[in-house]
């Protein structure tokens, strides 16, 4: 069990009459990223707050870097670092000073700290900020600077709280490198994130949260096995031409009010061939024709008891920001 | 490392961190040294003349009541430059650094104690200040002793420590820095009702019990007594007790508003 970075048994956790976590089982083996993916409000943050001692459990029986969270948290706080989904620099003072003041906060040794600072700075490409202060930084910048704040004291697991919301794609890109280079020194990471492609990305193990449920957890693999495999999609703007073709193939899932079919198929070329072959002769012409292979999107909607159709997704994610 | 150290080690890490703050952004600060100033140079030379008349059986002329009114702005100054230290630390309650540093294993109560001790080093300071503006318009107080003196320096920083940890309560559980700074208005404002610019007796006779005991009334005279030479009596004590009360009351609110769960 030592090689557990954060073992969770039972967590609970409710405001007032709304019950967020719902007693949920948890176990991260150190060295690894772990993901906790979930739509909003479905208790991600707060599981983040009380792993990381910010916030009380009601229950549970909670480990985290090899220490009782309720008996020993100031152990947990020394192999810890956290953070969190809104920026937790000191915007008054500039990025360097920020950077030291968390040296002296880890009781390093002068020179030791100077040095840990400097060399962070090169790491996450702040040298040129140093000076400034935070506050006038980019929400990218702010963010290195807050996960570089976090590594100042070496902590052996780091929480991660949606570290790429609010990023432009190039910075979340480099947020991914920073978190995988910070897998390959060791270290274990606890990853929420809404964003599925990010899970998919990162993480080594992957927990759906739903509601304060675990709806899943696997790997991202295991994970897109649980629900059916992939399929082609031909929608029809002609209910006529819709009818006609659905009474012609009939091993096909109908959507009557989107006027669409879903015919499995794994995707590959030959597939797609016979199955265009198949078409002609049956005399179907579809306005549009998409491939779906599964991705963790039909997990996440499959398991979060969504009744978005999937080929909607990344609109309706879209809308939703 | 003993308990101890690291709880001064931290502590004072957390007051460097502040007065960088101080040293960063002095705009909060000086507003709020202006005011006292302000006043101190309008009721001594815009109404000097009719404020005289009301003290000492109106025999009194304008620098009279300038040694009458320096110790209640040097008190009132205490009360300003703290609506600093409500607002900041309510600022810092509301920003996220604040929950890095609860996840930290920091001393706990580290981020509180730099901000008392900053604040009581600003009042201190903001008191000298507006104490040389004094000097400089004409204030002496060349018949009071060094051992006075020292208990006039003493004096101030215990009140200056006691209305800080009120201060520091009030940022605790206020919601903004805008809420924190209202609510430490009454901080500011206590002086004008005490005996600080006219003398109690000269007040409506409801209204002088009130005015007589507020915490700034006997500390004003304290200083008096210990500036000027003039009778403390009874209000010495009252002076030490309120200044304890107000601390301890101040310490216990600002510890558990801090030890709540954040949202």
């Amino acid at each position: 069990m030592t090689s557990l970075a954060i073992a969770a048994k039972g967590l609970r956790k409710s405001y007032g009459d709304k019950v967020v976590l719902d007693g949920i089982d948890l176990s991260v083996p150190a060295g690894t990223i772990f993901s906790l993916l979930g739509p909003n409000g479905a208790g991600k943050t707060t599981a983040v707050k009380i792993l990381s001692t910010l916030v009380a459990p009601d229950g549970g029986d909670l480990r985290v870097g090899g220490h009782d969270l309720a008996a020993e948290p100031q152990a947990v706080r020394a192999a810890i670092g956290v953070t969190g989904q809104f920026s937790a620099v000191d915007g008054l003072i500039t990025g360097e000073e920020n950077m030291l003041l968390m040296a002296d906060l880890h009781r390093l040794p002068k020179r030791e700290g100077r040095r840990t600072v400097a060399a962070l700075l090169e790491r996450f490409d702040l040298v040129e900020a140093a000076k400034k202060p935070a506050a006038g930084y980019s929400g990218g910048m702010k963010r290195r600077l807050d996960i570089a704040m976090t590594l100042v004291g070496g902590p052996r697991i780091i929480f991660l709280d949606e570290p790429t919301t609010g990023l432009d794609p190039r910075s979340r890109h480099t947020m991914w490198q920073i978190i995988r280079e910070l897998v390959s020194d060791g270290v274990t990471v606890f990853l929420t994130t809404q964003y599925l492609e990010e899970a998919d990305e990162l993480a080594d193990r992957i927990a759906v949260l739903d509601n304060g449920t675990l709806a899943a957890e696997g790997s991202a693999e295991e994970l897109k096995r649980l629900i059916p495999g992939g399929h082609v999609r031909l929608r029809f703007s002609d209910p006529a031409a819709y009818r006609s073709a659905a009474s012609a193939l009939r091993e096909t899932v109908r959507d009557d009010e989107a006027l669409a079919l879903q015919i499995p198929s794994d995707g590959s070329q030959r597939e797609l061939r016979s199955l265009l072959d198949w078409l002609d002769s049956a005399g179907v012409e579809a306005d549009e024709l998409t491939v779906h292979t599964p991705d963790l999107d039909d997990v996440f909607f499959a398991l979060t008891g969504s009744t978005t159709v999937p080929a909607q997704h990344h609109q309706t994610e879209e809308a939703a920001r | 490392m003993s308990a101890l150290t690291l709880a001064v080690r931290d502590s004072s890490t957390m007051l460097r961190r502040n007065l960088l703050h101080v040293r960063r952004y002095p705009s909060l600060t000086l507003n709020l040294l202006l005011t006292p100033v302000m006043l101190l140079l309008l009721f001594v030379y815009i109404f000097g003349d009719t404020m005289s008349a009301g003290i000492a059986g109106g025999g009194a002329d304008r620098s009279a009541y300038l040694a009458y009114v320096v110790p209640g702005i040097l008190l009132m100054t205490i009360g300003s430059t703290v609506v600093g230290a409500a607002v900041s630390v309510a600022t810092d309650m509301s920003e996220g650094i604040m929950a890095r540093f609860r996840t930290m294993a920091i001393h706990r109560g580290s981020v509180l104690i730099g901000h008392v001790v900053g604040s009581v080093i600003q009042s201190v300071a903001s008191v000298v200040l507006v104490g040389a503006v004094g000097v400089a318009i004409g204030f002496r107080s060349t018949d009071a002793t060094v051992l006075e003196w020292l208990a006039a320096f003493g004096f101030l920083t215990l009140f200056a420590a006691a209305v800080t940890w009120i201060a520091v309560g009030m940022g605790t559980a206020s919601p903004n820095a805008e809420a924190a700074s209202n609510m430490a208005v009454p901080l500011f404002l206590l002086p004008l009702i005490s005996s600080a610019f006219t003398p109690i007796d000269a007040m409506p006779g409801w209204f002088q019990p009130i005015a007589e005991y507020q915490p700034f009334t006997p500390a004003i005279e304290t200083l008096r007594g210990l500036l000027l030479g003039t009778e403390i009596g009874h209000n010495g004590w009252l002076a030490l007790a309120w200044c304890l009360v107000l601390g301890a009351l101040g310490y216990r609110w600002s510890t558990s508003a801090f030890r709540r769960d954040p949202k």
